[in-house]
């Protein structure tokens, strides 16, 4: 996801020091550098707690990661806790703030990256939180050893106590000031093999899940500062439009309305660097005064350079562009000649909508511009980022802006970008007010920074006995990165296709070409980005094959692979991808729905695997189509290969979350275009799946592992919607390539 | 004149607008925050609170039509420890991002009053939206809570 990119080197070392209270404090300090963005900048923060051990034994753990649903507020403190070897009971995870450290030459994350994109936190993770709980450990090891005088190695240690060979216990929270005084070696100290693990893969609940059911669980929209005034703003639907004229006499005159503002946007064309849309904020001292002050506005918008777009003439630009050969952006043999020589070719097209990320808490933060430093609050994915915001429009030093993060009401890269902590310090600088920015739903779903359109055209060439000789993936869409800062035009292709994913290296002549669609909508990463849309298209062009070429789904996907092989992935999830743990994740899911057995006339499998940010993932599905095109999803099995399994009730989350993602996307969800603007406007026309929609049941097969961990907030929800439209297809020979699906299957079989 | 009513028992009294959704009533002025804003159109069931003990969607309930009825938010749920569907949620770790589950068992409660003993497709009447996708642990918490209700 391009989210934070590091120069690492795989080192930290802890510096420790005794509270005034008795307790151990565990500073770490990495060697790490922040990205050259980070690097010219510098901010302030309070460095708090990182991993704190209480003379009664009581440990906080501070949780570095951006909480957005994803559980990393549960699993990152575990991996620390397990090689601490503390008892999770004893563990209080608490949420630290933004934190780099700013003091010497390069800046340095203080406790490591805090983002969320591109399921990284765990990978990112994985070997520093270790070290850091093993190197508490080892200080705690090192003061037992003195007291009992018997060397190092000879104490054990197992939920929070140190273990003397003759059976004896001390509590850690006993041996706190002699490991204070303790050195650390200079190298880092051994950490635990994976049987010796007693928290990590076991499953773990939620850590904050108490006051999530009790209603105490702090989220963005749940900030209200002292003082604070609440702003929502008025957004030029037209894309790159502006204001022509404007009237808010009867907005001030709203009871508790404080201030209304302009806020300019960006200009049209320009990169995105802070809002993405010029509108007018009404600034009150409560929500209602704030909604009815907006509701009073009158603004005459000019309709900008986008005026005559509209989704129908998205899909006419890309029939016409798919109509020639595109920008060559991988080639492997020589695809033309394989066509030539082919004894049959197989073709078809697809189709992406952009659709929106609509997490449930809206975009909303807390911000205080203040004369020489600036606070913010907020529901962040990449705090890093809210600060160089907050920085960009208010000239103030990065040092002096702290972000505290909150947990987020979802996420799924809608809140990469901090357009909107931008907007709430523009209205706080303009005003001078602490303000507290709420988006409305309607706000969120017409300014998005959407999952990109595409149309997509695959061709494969099969030789006399069928297998695949040659493959090209023509694409047209609208780049992510449009209006990236210092991206040029041939570069932006890197966000849509990912050369090395299947079947690259499998098929000798694998061509892929990209066209760049021109649209007025801006894009981004959403969950999984270009993965969800090929995936797609792959997993169900694969099943066009069989179908052409009378080949059962699954033993031409196991064909293709071929013999256990690992290949070279360049792209976000490598260094390495292995044919061998793909092909296990679609035994699984093929032997847990008995693939190949009969199924009554009207019912189907499908089936699709693919490779996504490190992790391995595969759907299998039973669906039946009623004569008349009712759809009904019968059995849905979904595996997964993420290496070492953190926390197997958070992967079971991730993965029945990004099934239903996946599934309520493809089905239901498109975000249209008209006259320059977005149609949607709320749930009604952006009809998430209700409960009633989606199987009753989601089962997930975790594969054991003790490779190096992935993440898994992405794996689940690329391969949902093929195993879907695979599974449909089977059961009523009604392919869908166009998404969403909506009516399809009932208008095909009128 | 002021409105009267109660929310979690407290007698109540507002002299504001009282064409405040009663959701921002509860969020802004009462400072119970544990009740949710999704999208404004009593769509997604985010805001869902019980108003004399029925479930509604907060955000589309004027404060003017709850005077003189009581109104139950998640915090003034299960008042002598946790309700059985709290507890339920937790047996079932429902929650990812968690920010409509307040709004999930506040239906659920709803949905157990009147059918104390539900069968998928009673639950299948819930229509609050989850982004992150726990339905299949929401049904299995719901079960789970009238398993726990009837004994």
């Amino acid at each position: 996801m391009n989210a934070l990119q590091f120069a690492v080197t795989r080192r930290a070392f802890l510096q420790s020091s005794l509270t005034a209270s008795g307790g151990l404090l565990l500073v770490p300090v990495f060697s790490r550098l922040a990205t050259a963005e980070e690097a010219s900048v510098s901010p302030p923060n309070p460095f708090g707690l990182f991993l704190r051990i209480e003379p009664d034994n009581r440990v906080f753990i501070g949780a570095r990661g951006a909480e957005i649903g994803q559980g990393v507020k549960t699993s990152l403190p575990m991996i620390i806790a397990d090689e601490l070897d503390a008892a999770w009971a004893d563990v209080t995870v608490e949420q630290l703030p933004l934190a780099i450290d700013y003091s010497g030459a390069t800046p340095q994350w203080k406790y490591g990256p805090q983002g969320a994109g591109g399921s990284t936190s765990i990978p990112d993770a994985w070997a520093d939180l270790r070290q850091v709980g093993a190197q508490a450990r080892w200080l705690i090891r090192q003061a037992a050893a003195a007291q009992w005088s018997i060397p190092h190695d000879d104490v054990a240690t197992r939920d929070g106590h140190a273990i003397h060979p003759d059976g004896r216990r001390v509590a850690y929270g006993g041996l706190l000031a002699a490991a204070a005084a303790m050195t650390l070696p200079a190298e880092p100290v051994p950490m635990k093999a994976p049987a010796e693990y007693r928290i990590i893969g076991r499953p773990q609940r939620v850590v904050d899940a108490g006051d999530i059911v009790t209603g105490r669980a702090r989220y963005g929209i749940d900030v209200y500062e002292p003082g604070a005034f609440t702003a929502v703003m008025l957004r030029c639907p037209y894309f790159d439009g502006d204001i022509a004229s404007y009237e808010d006499s009867a907005a001030r005159a709203v009871p508790g309305v404080r201030a209304v503002v302009v806020v300019p946007g960006p200009k049209p064309g320009e990169p995105i660097t802070a809002n993405l849309a010029t509108g007018i904020a009404v600034v009150a001292e409560d929500t209602w005064s704030a909604l009815k002050g907006r509701a009073a506005l009158k603004v005459e918008w000019t309709r900008g350079p986008f005026a005559a777009e509209s989704s129908a003439v998205l899909d006419a630009q890309c029939s016409e562009l798919l109509a020639r050969t595109g920008q060559v952006v991988h080639n492997d043999g020589d695809f033309d000649a394989a066509r030539t020589g082919a004894a049959r070719t197989v073709q078809a097209r697809y189709r992406q909508p952009y659709v929106s990320h609509a997490p449930l808490e809206p975009e909303n933060a807390f911000v205080h511009v203040m004369a020489e430093r600036a606070r913010v609050i907020g529901p962040l994915q990449q705090p890093a980022g809210a600060s160089r915001a907050v920085h960009l429009v208010t000239g103030i030093p990065r040092p002096a802006i702290s972000v505290d993060m909150v947990r987020s009401g979802g996420g799924f890269g809608r809140k990469l970008t901090n357009d909107f902590v931008a907007e709430a310090a523009l209205i706080s600088k303009a005003t001078g007010l602490p303000i507290k920015l709420l988006w409305t739903r309607s706000d969120d779903l017409q300014h998005d920074f959407f999952r990109p359109f595409g149309h997509h055209e695959l061709i494969a060439t099969l030789d006399v006995d069928d297998r695949v000789t040659g493959w090209t993936h023509r694409l047209a869409s609208a780049s992510k990165y449009y209006r990236r800062p210092n991206m040029q035009p041939e570069g932006l292709w890197e966000a849509e296709l990912y050369p090395d994913d299947f079947p690259a290296k499998l098929v000798p002549n694998y061509r892929l070409e990209w066209h760049s669609v021109q649209s007025g909508m801006t894009r981004g990463s959403w969950r999984a980005p270009a993965h969800t849309a090929n995936a797609f298209v792959v997993q169900s062009f694969l099943d066009e094959i069989a179908a052409a070429t009378g080949q059962d789904p699954l033993r031409l996907r196991l064909a293709m692979l071929g013999e256990d092989r690992e290949f070279d992935y360049a792209q976000h999830g490598g260094p390495k991808f292995s044919t061998a743990r793909l092909r296990t994740v679609l035994e699984r899911v093929a032997a847990g729905i008995d693939w190949g057995r009969t199924l009554p006339r009207g019912r189907g499998l499908g089936i699709a695997a693919h490779f996504t940010f490190g992790g391995y993932a595969a759907h299998a599905m039973e669906v039946e189509v009623s004569p008349r095109g009712d759809l009904a999803i019968h059995r849905v099995i979904c595996a997964i290969d993420c290496g070492q399994p953190v926390n197997p009730l958070g992967i079971n989350a991730q993965m029945q979350g990004g099934t239903i993602d996946g599934l309520s996307t493809a089905l239901n969800l498109e975000i249209s275009i008209k006259d320059g603007r977005v149609v949607e406007g709320n749930f009604n026309d952006y009809p998430l799946a209700t409960m009633a929609q989606m199987p009753r049941d989601i089962e997930v097969i975790i594969v054991d592992s003790t490779e190096s961990p992935a993440g898994c907030g992405e794996m689940g929800i690329p391969t949902a919607a093929p195993a879907l439209a695979n599974a449909i297809f089977a059961a009523s020979g009604v392919r869908i390539r166009n998404l969403p699906m909506r009516d399809q299957l009932v208008q095909a079989l009128k | 004149m002021s409105l009267r009513f109660t929310v979690n028992g407290v007698d109540r009294e507002f002299a504001g607008d009282g064409e405040m959704p009663l959701l921002w009533y509860l969020r802004d002025h009462a400072r119970l925050t544990g009740t949710k804003f999704g999208c404004g159109n009593g769509i997604c069931g985010a805001c869902t609170v019980l108003v004399d003990g029925a479930a509604q969607r907060s955000c589309v309930v004027p404060v003017s039509a709850v005077a003189g009825r009581s109104v139950t938010t998640i915090e003034g749920l299960g008042e002598s420890g946790l309700h059985a569907v709290q507890k339920a949620w937790l047996e079932e770790d429902v929650a990812q991002c968690g920010y409509c589950q307040a709004g999930q068992i506040m239906a659920a409660v709803a949905l157990l009053e009147k059918t104390p003993d539900p069968a998928p497709a009673d639950i299948d009447s819930i229509t609050n939206l989850c982004r992150c996708g726990t339905y299949v642990r929401i049904r299995r918490a719901i079960a789970r809570a009238a398993r726990d209700l009837s004994k």
